[in-house]
């Protein structure tokens, strides 16, 4: 956690972030040119992922061990919606994006209630639920997961089977996502939010109701992640049990500490990473897992803070 | 009879499985004073501190604020209504800037900041009433520092500021000088006493100098109980006093 810490935010200067904001946002509208377009738009969905998981942990402290079940069940919420109901895309993701969020009320209810590694495990119990339920819940197709799901035209207009209609709606979707969280990072909720992660006792003896400030960061958190996950559907027009799996819980962890827990870009380069590794050296199949675990073990005994962390560190200015 | 009591307790009781560590307290507070809770360690002072904050739930018996039963309120709500506690160990927000700590609790005053669609400029028109009271504490040139790094004296002298942005009817303050330097502990002092003109507080204090400067009524508690009662003259002079807290033989 001290990583977290040591990159809080000092007031004022936030000049170079903008630049970086900048400098990210360029990177995703031009690498298409010259990258695979859906390998591309697998990083942003998960980058997304990783942003609403680092809204969480790096601003709010709390630990999630079962943010998969917010990527899966609005994962298989729209592909339902969309293959079986017929929803345009737009309102495919709206519906998933909207389940993630009950789901993220009902489980932070209950889990919000305790904190650190009860937190983790509460919320971990949880998704193990939601994943058997999915399972066995026959509309999700078990082991299959729904298949072909249709991409629709956007708004009734643009065509998302054509690649670049659906690069742009996840690029703006992508973008959407993270300018919002880093709103939320930077406003008064946000401010209220850093306080209770700093000092909890303090935070309530000044009058704020914590529960409820987390409670808002953890279905905030939800939300976005199921944004993430509904998009992420309609790119590969599959929705799988895979999304749902607490690996992938585990997956967003590491995202997010290879990337820089706290930061505001870390969780997308860690998202870039992983995703990267995943493409690039699935030739050698299962041994991506371990390759993962050797970087994930590098990092946190040599650079804890993550790649940005670092960075941020080196530059004196956090990122 | 024409005391008025801001904060009262009736058979106030806390017991640890079994281990009883405030037993049947009846406390009364007048408003306007600088009460201290006094005793040797152990004697139940920080459990009745939580008690009062409800940061711990008592086993039995009521709590009363400007005659109001506040037994079994969030300790949330407890600051809402204007009680409000510091802490022993310094309760600062570590890694916020020292602007950024007191702002927080002026922060509250605009109710729930729920508005995470807002920016934080928003929050700027604080910054001027932030700024008077790092000045009222003696922080003024510390206001971009991140918290942590501040010395241990600052720190508690930040807390007071914090707590002070509240403008509470009544501060509970848990031992305000422990650890403190001898410079400082005097500063701390000048600064309550300020800072209690207008309004109540309670305060655990194991400085005895502290507590001989400043406070107008003082409790004595000894195994959970109250032994004594009254200033620092009747208090110190009083056999129970001496016997608790030197031991019986010299009593």
């Amino acid at each position: 956690m001290s990583a977290v810490h040591e990159l809080a935010p000092r007031a004022g200067g936030f000049a170079h972030q903008r630049i970086a904001a900048a400098v990210m946002i360029a990177f995703f509208a031009l690498a298409p040119l010259v990258a695979y377009p859906v390998f591309l738009m697998k990083v942003m969905c998960f980058a997304l992922f990783a942003c609403a998981f680092n809204l969480l942990i790096g601003y709010g402290g709390l630990l999630s061990f079962g943010h998969a079940m917010f990527l899966g069940t609005a994962g298989y919420a729209s592909a339902h919606a969309a293959k079986v109901w017929g929803f345009p895309p737009e309102f495919a993701i709206l519906f998933g994006t909207a389940c993630s969020a009950l789901l993220g009320l009902v489980t932070g209810l209950l889990a919000i209630r305790r904190q650190g590694i009860y937190f983790a495990m509460i919320t971990l119990a949880l998704a193990q639920m939601v994943y058997f339920f999915y399972l066995q819940a026959p509309f999700t197709g078990g082991e299959d997961g729904i298949q072909a799901v249709p991409r629709g035209k956007l708004f009734g207009l643009l065509d998302l089977d054509s690649v670049w209609a659906m690069y742009a709606l996840v690029f703006a979707v992508f973008v959407g996502g993270f300018l919002l969280i880093h709103r939320a990072v930077h406003s008064p909720f946000g401010q209220v939010l850093k306080a209770i992660r700093e000092n909890e006792a303090r935070a309530l003896s000044l009058g704020y109701d914590v529960n409820r400030y987390k409670l808002l960061a953890y279905v905030l958190s939800a939300t976005l992640a199921g944004l993430a996950g509904a998009t992420k559907v309609l790119v590969f027009e599959l929705a799988s049990l895979t999304d749902a799996h607490w690996t992938m819980s585990g997956e967003v962890v590491l995202m997010v500490l290879l990337g820089g827990l706290g930061t505001v870009f870390g969780p997308v380069v860690g998202a870039l990473i992983i995703i990267s590794m995943e493409n690039y050296l699935a030739q050698i199949g299962s041994w991506v897992t371990v390759v993962q675990g050797v970087i994930f073990v590098i990092c946190v005994l040599t650079f804890r803070r993550g790649v940005i962390g670092e960075l941020g560190r080196l530059i004196g200015k956090p990122l | 009879m024409a005391e008025d009591i801001i904060l009262e307790t009736r058979g106030l009781r806390k017991e640890f499985k079994g281990f009883v560590a405030v037993g049947d307290v009846s406390l009364k507070v007048r408003r306007g004073r600088i009460h201290a809770l006094i005793g040797p360690n152990g004697a139940g002072k920080t459990t009745c501190f939580n008690l009062l904050t409800h940061f711990l739930s008592p086993t039995r018996g009521q709590i009363f604020y400007n005659g109001r039963q506040i037994t079994g309120s969030s300790p949330a709500a407890i600051a809402r209504l204007g009680l409000v506690r510091s802490f022993q160990i310094s309760a600062v927000f570590p890694h916020l800037t020292v602007l950024e700590n007191v702002r927080i609790a002026l922060q509250r005053k605009r109710g729930r900041s729920f508005d995470f669609w807002r920016t934080d400029r928003s929050l700027r028109h604080l910054n001027s009433r932030a700024r008077e009271l790092l000045d009222a504490v003696g922080l003024s040139a510390f206001e971009e520092s991140i918290a942590v790094e501040l010395p241990y004296g600052r720190k508690r002298a930040l807390e007071i500021a914090t707590t002070l942005a509240l403008d509470p009817e009544m501060m509970l303050l848990d031992e305000p000088t422990a650890g403190m330097a001898h410079a400082d502990v005097e500063r701390i002092a000048a600064l309550i006493r300020r800072v209690a003109a207008n309004r109540t507080v309670l305060m655990v204090e194991h400085n005895l100098g502290v507590v001989e400067n400043l406070s107008d009524q003082i409790t004595v508690l000894s195994r959970g109980e109250i032994i004594a009662e009254g200033d620092y003259r009747s208090v110190s002079a009083h056999p129970e006093v001496i016997k608790a807290y030197l031991g019986s033989e010299h009593a």
